[in-house]
């Protein structure tokens, strides 16, 4: 599970929790977010906006 | 006049200017209580009309005198400022005195002898304070915070315009400056023509958005966790309780105060974009919003009575920045007046389009082609700025 970082406002979505307000349940990969899906922040940023999160060691 | 060159002044020790004056947002709601007690001191019934006559006339009067304000606090400044939770007071204060303005009017108009004309007076007042209402929801929807998401929708409720909370976010500022946009005006198109297109297409495009959202999550958009509904139950529940205490007689006050309340914001609407818009990129997409896709207007009185709405060029730009760290920026497009002026303008088109369409064609150097125009207008704004197209000279 990836996260992706807006590179706007700095909203993260986060695969493993998903956006389930706006109907994404948790496990939902970002690839699979609709094609004209923007930040649901500030929706200035678009999918190819967002950046890849390197995974920090737990 | 203060002086309009820009100032970034440097982070230490920098203070806002501004701070303490943030207050003023609260005088706009207390507009008709202060009319309100000095028609009923004096018996002179022209003091009901002193709310329209302070924000149409006073106000563009005092942006004029004070002038404009380009200040921008320093980036390293900004995160203290975002934090400091005196300018959240700020917009929460608004809510009581308004909410004191529409329950106290709506008793005066029903319970306080008045004659009609001092009724439609105070009417309008109170209309001009739930359009104002919509300001500072929109300030407090914008938020991540519970607390002020759920005071936007209090505060809309007056308007009967809920929606908006969904709206706004989720239509207007992903489609802003396009001609998808309702509420992006066009060139040509006059504030009558924009009002119903703008009215009807947020709705449709609301209760749309709730639709597509509660499908995806399974459920029908009759379900009580649709937004739109839950907000417009507010307004039922404010105009039920008081048509049950005041008597249905209440309900044609509350219904025009709410369409004077939302057609300010309409008109307010009107002036932000006008002719603006995003260019399509190879991708299909359009361009990314920048500054030079809204009006802005630094002019000092009106952006403290709105909690800086008319920095707006950076809003759509950065909508998550809190209201006091907005910024001016030199490449935005500058409107001439602050907003209670240019709204006036607004309503009397021929006088807005004199002012505003050499400022769209100046703004794009005077190729009207890359601006926004209005369809059934298209032909005569090409024609007449000199711009017809090749292909449409060889249809």
């Amino acid at each position: 599970m990836d996260r992706y970082e807006c590179n706007g406002c700095s909203y993260v979505y986060d695969e493993s929790r998903g956006d389930i307000h706006n109907g994404y349940p948790a496990g939902t990969l970002f690839s699979a977010l609709p094609d004209d899906w923007c930040c649901p922040d500030c929706a200035v940023r678009e999918k190819p906006d967002f950046v890849k999160l390197e995974e920090t060691a737990a | 006049m203060m002086t309009q060159t820009l100032v970034t002044e440097t982070p230490a020790a920098w203070k806002d200017g501004k701070r303490g004056l943030w207050m003023m947002g609260v005088l706009w709601p207390a507009l008709p209580l202060i009319s309100a007690a000095l028609a009923l001191s004096t018996g002179m019934g022209l003091f009901w009309w002193l709310t329209p006559v302070v924000i149409y006339g006073v106000l563009p009067l005092l942006d004029r005198l004070v002038g404009e304000d380009r200040v921008n606090a320093p980036e390293s400044a900004v995160a203290a400022l975002e934090n400091d939770r005196y300018y959240r007071l700020a917009t929460f204060l608004f809510i009581p005195v308004q909410y004191i303005c529409v329950i106290g009017g709506a008793w005066l108009a029903v319970s306080g002898g008045l004659p009609a004309l001092d009724i439609l007076g105070l009417a309008v007042s109170v209309g001009l304070v739930s359009g104002a209402g919509i300001n500072t929801a929109h300030e407090l929807g914008h938020k991540r915070e519970n607390l002020e998401r759920w005071l936007a929708r209090i505060t809309l409720a007056p308007a009967m315009y809920g929606h908006f909370y969904v709206e706004h976010n989720r239509g207007h500022h992903v489609r802003v400056a396009t001609p998808e946009d309702p509420a992006s005006s066009r060139l040509g198109e006059s504030f009558y023509a924009f009002w119903p297109r703008s009215v009807w297409g947020s709705l449709t495009s609301a209760w749309h958005l709730e639709k597509v959202r509660l499908e995806r999550q399974g459920k029908s958009v009759w379900n009580w966790r649709n937004d739109n509904l839950q907000s417009w139950a507010m307004t039922l529940v404010l105009f039920g309780g008081l048509a049950l205490w005041l008597g249905p007689i209440v309900l044609p006050f509350l219904i025009f105060q709410g369409f004077i309340g939302f057609s300010l914001l309409e008109v307010v609407n009107y002036l932000e974009h006008y002719g603006l818009v995003r260019q399509k990129e190879a991708s299909g997409r359009y361009e990314r919003c920048k500054p030079e896709h809204s009006w802005n207007s630094n002019h000092t009185v009106t952006n403290l009575m709105l909690y800086h709405l008319q920095r707006h060029s950076d809003h759509h730009a950065n909508p998550m920045r809190r209201y006091q760290a907005l910024r001016h920026f030199e490449q935005a497009p500058q409107l001439p007046s602050g907003y209670a002026g240019m709204i006036v303008v607004a309503m009397i088109p021929p006088l807005w389009r004199s002012l505003m369409d050499k400022r769209v064609l100046a703004h794009y150097q005077g190729d009207v082609t890359r601006a926004n125009i209005h369809p059934p207008v298209r032909e005569k704004i090409l024609a007449k700025y000199g711009a017809a197209q090749p292909q449409t000279l060889e249809a």
